[in-house]
């Protein structure tokens, strides 16, 4: 089965990585930006790294009949800093009409602080006054509940957005339902540990359905599989679930999101 | 959506890997009873076993309560706690 994995981190990967995850199916990725491991000292350091997202990946991935988009951001880890973050929110506008580009993130809150929440909503308008989609990162472990609520208050109360142009990621069992029920599309994270397993992610797609619903591997750096989306069409499978719900999890939805975006011109594999 | 199988199927596939998690679960309490130094004094002790006891609770929903357990409390005052800017 084709499938597209809306959330992984490739610059932290290798080839063989993209050679892998064109043999188990994947047609097309989406890769925002995130935290590279540490604090990055300089705009400069931001314009690179969006160079790398913009250019080298997206002919990376070609060579193994990948498609490769993209989101852009300053993530919330490093808006403590907030001079910094505005200095990137100010130059992002240079990439917003690059190939593959699909809008701003990944954006959200991480220890759920002030200059966060402020850095955030900066990000917000800038989308909203560039008609940018948004993917938004919710925090981890203890701090995901109440971030994630955050998150939800800030964008209700912008009546500039359109909700179905805003995904939030990381999605739980304790997270889901207020995310899905607000109008908005929701990402589940496969990690071997923190986040959600394939399992439970099928458990969540028998509860919800499968509107407004997508899977990723949100591969990167630390402990995570790329290939995590395979395993949950495989867990899909084993319960009986038939091909069209699985496709419509693991392709059709991605596409239908995604296809919001201006940049957004895949090309379906013949 | 409803569930392709029965109960009874789920079980008979879950009851290995539920198992194994469970003597995952024994032996790591027995790890730390184990230990020099005493019983941690640590909320997070106090709140695996809270954890454990809501598992033996009846209803559909054990996977978000013992997510809610393990969370920090939401308050929807906080743009005003954290002194937020007007918008």
């Amino acid at each position: 089965m084709y499938y597209i994995d809306p959330h992984i981190h490739m610059v932290s990967r290798t080839t063989d990585d993209y050679e892998t995850l064109a043999k188990m199916g994947c047609v097309g990725l989406s890769e925002p930006a995130f935290w590279a491991g540490y604090d990055r000292g300089s705009v400069d350091g931001f314009r690179d790294y969006f160079r790398q997202l913009t250019d080298f990946e997206s002919r990376r991935a070609a060579i193994y009949g990948i498609q490769h988009f993209t989101w852009l951001c300053i993530n919330a880890k490093e808006a403590e800093n907030v001079e910094l973050s505005r200095d990137v929110i100010a130059m992002i506008p240079e990439f917003l009409n690059a190939k593959g580009v699909l809008g701003i993130g990944e954006i959200g809150l991480n220890k759920n602080t002030r200059n966060e929440a402020i850095v955030f909503l900066e990000h917000i308008d800038l989308a909203m006054k560039t008609n940018e989609q948004i993917l938004i990162h919710t925090p981890h472990l203890e701090d995901k509940y109440q971030g994630t609520r955050m998150i939800l208050d800030m964008l209700i109360s912008d009546n500039r957005i359109e909700r179905h142009r805003v995904l939030v990621d990381h999605v739980e069992e304790h997270t889901i339902r207020p995310v899905l029920e607000a109008g908005f599309w929701a990402g589940m994270t496969l990690y071997p540990v923190s986040k959600c397993t394939p399992a439970r992610a099928a458990d969540m797609v028998e509860m919800y359905g499968p509107e407004r619903l997508m899977v990723n591997s949100a591969g990167d750096w630390g402990p995570s599989k790329p290939t995590a989306v395979p395993d949950f069409i495989l867990e899909m499978r084993r319960r009986g679930h038939g091909e069209e719900l699985i496709r419509r999890i693991v392709y059709d939805n991605p596409l239908t999101f995604f296809g919001q975006s201006r940049n957004f011109d895949f090309q379906a594999p013949c | 959506m409803s569930q392709k199988f029965t109960a009874q199927a789920i079980l008979e596939r879950e009851y290995l890997p539920v198992r194994a998690k469970i003597i995952e679960i024994a032996s790591a309490l027995d790890r730390i009873d184990r230990a020099t130094g005493g019983p941690p004094d640590d909320p997070r002790g106090k709140q695996i076993q809270t954890a454990l006891e809501l598992l033996l609770e009846n209803g559909p929903d054990r996977a978000e309560r013992v997510q809610l357990l393990f969370s920090r409390h939401y308050d929807e005052t906080w743009p005003a706690t954290l002194q937020m800017p007007n918008r």
